[in-house]
């Protein structure tokens, strides 16, 4: 049975959580991370003025609990309606990932920003906003119809990478992390950047041009493609901006809002990335031949 | 700075950035001078006054202070907001503090030498900025107006004298005092 407000509550959800990305990669780029020194209160209030670098740490630590009760609504009518068991337990394992993020971020601020919590705070956010991504996809109309079965064309096995291609785009996303909290240079994202974009043309590409007629699949794929296709422009766009601004005071609004949107679009290709890969694993069969091997083999 | 209206009400005229600034007769202020070896290992006696750093329109104010290992340093905030205080030291432990309009002064120390100076922030004004030097002796200053700087009392000897800019970088020259001597030196930064 298809819950629609089940399902616009998940996709609300999600959409939070972006923007939540986006208020916690404001405020690295506007180095705001310990204007409130204390945690959790701020400046010892629940509501602090919000002024100069303070507007984005606590509104950060708004939105973000904002998106903590709203994950524990999900967790509990989840619970409470949807009959699919490991659905129940994925809603629960989203509340404990954005409880442990909070704790993250609390040690952030009342460690100074180790780097490894911090890039740890910045990787778990993309995983998080993925898990939110795909519980929208599984409570959709479309997911609980389902779709035809298709079987996998050999060669490189698209099952394969609908699980590597998410793995691969974590890893660039943490070496985006790395150089952002100063952890590691600029060269290792990019070198990601080209292994990550090649990956997820390969993934996406190999989809359309097998299952063009898929309707779910082809519409995931096309959306991967065009997203991270704005991701790398958005990447170049952050570099850029960089380089432009770099003798002007800093932080510069241009490049701190390239930088933002870029890491947002990060989150956005993750979680499509995610969501194709979970289409795959369900509509794309593996190949006959290397069905019956195995049979063969365990008979 | 105009975003925040307690910071720039404390402001009549424009408020220019401090990490380079040049005196009208051509010298350059905010140099953080001390003499880097040369000196007798002791114990100097650390003077009992503090040395006070306040927060005044949202700016640092001196912009560029010494004080002596262990010696008390003292920040305070004279503006109508709020303010996070970071030092980012290298060689003394780092903390981050927050201080509330016209709030308690913070009374500190720092046990271990260090120049080139500590960097201090603040993250709610990100243009906000100073530079603490630590030094084991009290002959330490800062260049101010005229460009000048005076260590007073140095024993005779043969001693490096170190410079520091937060621009312009590092400078050391050589110098021998005599006994009662009073002794000139210049110490030149190039831009560059
Ligand atoms: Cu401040």
């Amino acid at each position: 049975m298809w819950n629609p407000w089940l399902n616009r509550y998940a996709y609300l959800l999600a959409i939070a959580t972006l923007l939540l990305v986006v208020a916690g990669a404001s405020v690295t780029s506007n180095e705001a991370g310990l204007s409130v020194p204390d945690w959790p209160l701020s400046y010892g209030k629940l509501m602090p003025e919000m002024t100069g670098g303070i507007f984005y740490e606590h509104g950060h630590r708004m939105i973000a609990t904002t998106v903590g009760f709203l994950s524990i609504f999900l967790a509990v009518w989840l619970w409470r309606v949807e009959s699919r068991g490991w659905l129940k337990k994925l809603g629960l394992a989203a509340l404990g990932a954005v409880i442990f993020q909070g704790l993250l971020g609390g040690l952030t601020v009342l460690y100074l920003l180790p780097k490894p919590v911090s890039i740890s705070h910045a990787c778990l956010a993309q995983v998080f906003f993925s898990c939110t991504m795909a519980i929208a996809l599984f409570t959709s109309k479309g997911w609980l119809h389902g779709a035809p079965e298709v079987e996998d064309s050999g060669g490189i096995s698209l099952r394969s990478l609908a699980v590597g291609t998410p793995v691969v785009l974590l890893g660039q996303l943490a070496l985006g992390a790395g150089y952002r909290h100063k952890a590691i240079g600029l060269i290792w994202h990019i070198l990601g950047a080209v292994i990550a974009t090649g990956v997820v043309l390969f993934f996406a590409v190999s989809v359309l041009s097998y299952f063009q007629s898929h309707r779910p699949l082809r519409r995931t794929a096309v959306a991967l493609l065009s997203i991270t296709f704005a991701q790398v422009f958005l990447g170049v766009g952050a570099y850029m901006s960089r380089i432009a601004t770099l003798e002007a005071p800093q932080p510069m609004p241009l490049m701190v809002w390239f930088t933002v949107i870029h890491v947002a679009v990060g989150a956005l290709t993750m979680g499509t990335a995610v969501l194709l890969g979970i289409q795959v694993l369900r509509y794309v069969r593996r190949p006959r031949l290397e069905v019956e091997a195995r049979q063969m083999a365990t008979t | 700075m105009d975003a925040t209206p307690a910071c720039a009400k404390q402001h009549k005229g424009p408020i220019y950035s401090e990490d380079a600034v040049i005196n009208a007769n051509g010298t350059l202020k905010n140099a953080f001078v001390y003499i880097k070896s040369g000196l007798a290992k002791r114990d100097y006696p650390v003077p009992p006054a503090p040395v006070k750093l306040d927060q005044k329109g949202c700016i640092y104010v001196p912009h560029v202070v010494g004080v002596m290992v262990n010696q008390t340093l003292e920040i305070s905030n004279s503006d109508d907001t709020n303010h996070n205080i970071h030092p980012m030291p290298k060689e003394n432990r780092e903390w981050n503090e927050s201080q509330p309009p016209k709030g308690d002064v913070k009374v500190k120390t720092f046990p271990k030498e260090e120049v080139p100076p500590i960097l201090f922030k603040c993250n709610v004004h990100p243009w906000m900025r100073a530079w603490v030097g630590v030094v084991s002796h009290p002959y330490f200053a800062v260049s101010g107006e005229e460009g000048t700087f005076t260590l007073k009392d140095v024993p005779p000897g043969e001693y490096m004298v170190g410079a520091w800019h937060e621009r312009f970088g590092v400078k050391e020259v050589k110098v021998k005092v005599e006994a009662k001597q009073s002794l000139t030196a210049d110490i030149t930064f190039s831009a560059n």
